[in-house]
């Protein structure tokens, strides 16, 4: 079972943030912590009794302004899993529709006495206002274009685990950088943690001045992958394939679909990664992403629950030890 | 018989004439009736008021070309009285509306509505403008001779731009019949789809950015369409140093064009957005230290012609949600006059060349007879203390809405006494 990061009180807290919105402002140090701690959640996982009581009485809402089953799934389970009552809010059955704000939502959730707030939202910095406006800690699931922390921090916790570390690592992230959160978090998160940095797309699919969030730029395959140890593919979505941001499907396939051609300029044995859900044949290849030996896909969603566990458990690390004082 | 007042031991200062000395200034009813130096050197005359100002500044108030006020329509973020206390209260004697009101000012009715609030509200003087095209929807173009005729004092769709350059051909083309100036916000509507500057921290914060291309995209354009029909254009709000470098060479080729800019723009950047800060939200948006010191330069080199308040109330349900969801704009009634004094402070312009960009400037652009100390005309009139520190304090403004970046900041400088044809609208203690 995890021990509980008891809190010394000349010492300061391992964690000290009130609420997780970015991987951004995070410390190396920091992140280490979450993914020590998430290891320890793996092990829990791997067992016949799943179940631990860390948040017995805890409530913990997940508010999701945007459909994600995998993401909601994930934190649905984390919190059960440590023993936590847990309620799913979704845009479709909540009053947001009917002309609520953000505000009065926040306000309302804060009137009955929440722990966690876990927020996914199309609006980037959403979160950030809702945290101004609660009591409890909330919980960045992803929020517009800006950023998506467990994402990065699961994985950092799949390479981890496979590699050993993070430090000087070449990890290749390639496709929608524009619209993608999750790109952020790991650019972020991988630069803290000492990684070499490189973007593939483009030049429509990336952000202005990606370069100075500390990435190489690259727009062709072939240079982007080369002695890769980590390909990271993002989703593009459909919307966007259609000419506004690239011709055709197939045009992007052909230039920036990850295949086994392409794969081979990266480091023999490079990881496979996508945050999910794939599109299959548009920016990967059947064939690779259900490679066992390359593709690390699976492992994410595994790992996924535990660095949720641990995020949980370390934003109620203060709490927890205020409620047994 | 007429009253009489006397502004004693004032610093003197009309940018127009470049006057800059102690003396006193004489208003008899609604007029300056004299001024100068050596005024009341024999003494004032027993039956005149007599106000001392103690060597404060004694200036023309300040004309404001860009300022919503909320009717009709938005009456919740503002009213013409709220917005008349406001510019009293900042110095400020003629201000411009803005036509982005619901319904949009695009005939004589609604401009005979302005002028009719404005009457009945009677504290500072209300012009407005009219818009180019018909609801403000980029098409088809208002009764331009006839709203010229009933007042409006130019043609402008306000806080979004007229897209559409055969509109555009046409409105200069067509205003020039009345003698009429164009206004335009410089902003190519295809490219300026996102929330705020493009760029670094757009990209951190996972904001859609808006280029500096499309500013001085649509700068260059409409110099083209000034070329091409001769007519008058004037560039509302510039807040990039290529939009200021391109109206500096058109200048220089001798294209009749002016332009503004407002304290936003060279007292803040886009670093102020911050996390998400909403009140930072400004169309156009905040740019770049870079571009800041370019619109400082073209200040300080006559490129820019003048500084607008830009005032564009919000209300908090506007700005109080996710940063893109938020409305744009900053109340600047009762900041335009710190904040320019402020980079007078910095040493960045002259004190003289600060007041030019807010009194006779603008009023010579648009046409109106404002903006000087002159014998006989309207005193319209602003005494200032340039020197007191104070701290922007957005609750003690007389604004409706509070949307203010500015709020907590410390300033040097505050008017301290307002005068509309001769009357007193506002006057603060010491």
């Amino acid at each position: 079972m995890t021990a509980t990061p008891h809190i010394a009180e000349a010492q300061p807290p391992a964690f000290p943030h009130r609420h997780l919105l970015a991987i951004e402002g995070l410390s190396a140090a920091e992140i280490t912590r979450v993914l020590d701690l998430a290891d320890n959640y793996v092990e829990q996982n791997r067992q016949p009794n799943k179940k631990g009581d860390l948040l017995r009485g805890r409530t913990i809402v997940n508010l999701f302004f945007e459909n994600s089953t995998r993401t909601r799934t994930s934190f649905e389970l984390a919190a059960k899993r440590m023993g936590a009552d847990v309620i799913n809010m979704s845009v479709a059955s909540s009053s947001v529709k009917k002309g609520e704000t953000l505000i009065d939502t926040a306000m309302t959730l804060n009137a009955m006495h929440l722990d966690v707030l876990v927020v996914r939202h199309p609006e980037s910095g959403a979160p950030k206002l809702l945290s101004e406006k609660v009591n409890c800690a909330v919980i960045n699931a992803g929020d517009g274009q800006h950023e998506h922390p467990t994402q990065g921090l699961l994985d950092a916790l799949t390479i981890r685990r496979r590699v050993g570390r993070l430090q000087g690592l070449t990890v290749t992230i390639c496709g929608d950088i524009l619209h993608s959160r999750v790109a952020r978090s790991n650019i972020h998160l991988l630069n803290i943690m000492g990684a070499h940095v490189r973007v593939v797309a483009p030049p429509t699919l990336l952000p202005s001045a990606i370069e100075r969030l500390g990435v190489e730029v690259h727009h062709s395959m072939k240079t982007g992958l080369a002695d890769a140890d980590i390909v990271m593919m993002l989703r593009l979505q459909s919307e966007r394939m259609q000419g506004q941001y690239v011709p055709s499907i197939r045009e992007y396939f052909h230039f920036f679909g990850l295949d086994y051609e392409k794969l081979k300029v990266a480091k023999p044995h490079a990881l496979i990664m996508h945050p999910g859900p794939m599109n299959r044949g548009v920016e990967i290849d059947s064939e690779v992403a259900d490679d066992i030996n390359r593709s690390v896909i699976l492992d994410q969603v595994e790992l996924g629950v535990a660095v949720r566990m641990a995020c949980l458990d370390l934003l109620t690390a203060q709490r927890r030890s205020e409620a047994a004082r | 018989m007429t009253r009489r007042t006397a502004y004693v031991n004032a610093r003197l200062l009309d940018p127009a004439s470049g006057l800059d000395a102690r003396g006193g200034l004489l208003v008899e009813g609604s007029k300056i009736a004299d001024f100068g130096p050596g005024l009341f050197n024999g003494g004032v005359p027993p039956d005149v008021e007599v106000v001392d100002l103690n060597g404060q500044c004694l200036a023309p108030g300040l004309v404001d070309m860009r300022v919503s006020v909320g009717e009709p329509g938005e009456e919740h973020k503002e009213t013409i009285l709220t917005a008349s206390k406001a510019a009293a209260a900042g110095g400020v004697t003629a201000m411009v509306a803005l036509p982005n009101t619901e319904p949009v000012i695009d005939d004589v009715a609604g401009l005979e509505f302005i002028a009719r609030r404005a009457r009945e509200v009677k504290l500072v003087k209300v012009f407005a403008y009219a818009a180019v095209t018909q609801g403000l929807k980029g098409s088809e173009l208002t009764e331009i001779g006839l709203l010229a005729e009933a007042g409006a004092v130019a043609f402008t769709d306000g806080i979004q731009a007229v897209a559409d350059p055969l509109t555009m051909r046409r409105a200069l083309s067509y205003a020039k019949t009345f003698d009429r100036l164009i206004i335009q916000h410089p902003e190519e509507p295809r490219l300026a789809s996102g929330v705020m500057n493009a760029g670094e921290i757009a990209t951190r914060l996972g904001l859609s950015g808006i280029t500096a291309a499309a500013e001085v995209i649509m700068i260059e354009r409409d110099l083209r369409l000034v070329e091409l029909t001769g007519g008058r254009l004037h560039i509302a709000h510039v807040s990039t140093a290529m939009g200021v470098d391109v109206i500096r060479q058109a200048k220089k080729r001798g294209i009749k064009v002016t332009c503004d800019t407002a304290p936003a723009y060279f007292a803040l950047t886009e670093m102020d957005v911050g996390d998400y800060r909403t009140f930072a939200k400004v169309s156009p948006p905040l740019r770049t230290e870079m571009d800041r010191r370019a619109i400082v330069q073209g200040l300080a080199d006559g490129t820019i012609d003048a500084i607008a308040s830009d005032h564009i109330p919000q209300d908090q349900d506007s700005k109080r949600v996710p940063f893109a969801q938020a409305a744009f704009g900053i109340i600047g009634l009762e900041t335009l006059l710190p904040l320019t004094l402020e980079l007078m402070h910095k040493g960045e312009i002259s004190l003289m060349r600060a007041l030019a960009c807010l009194t006779c400037q603008p009023a010579g652009i648009l046409g109106l007879p404002l903006g000087r100390l002159a014998k006989g005309a309207a005193a319209d009139l602003v005494v200032f203390d340039p020197d007191r520190l104070w701290k922007i304090d957005v609750d003690a403004f007389l604004s409706k809405s509070k949307n203010s970046p500015f709020d907590g900041r410390p300033a040097t400088g505050i008017a301290t006494r307002t005068v509309v044809d001769g009357r007193t609208v506002f006057w603060r203690g010491m």
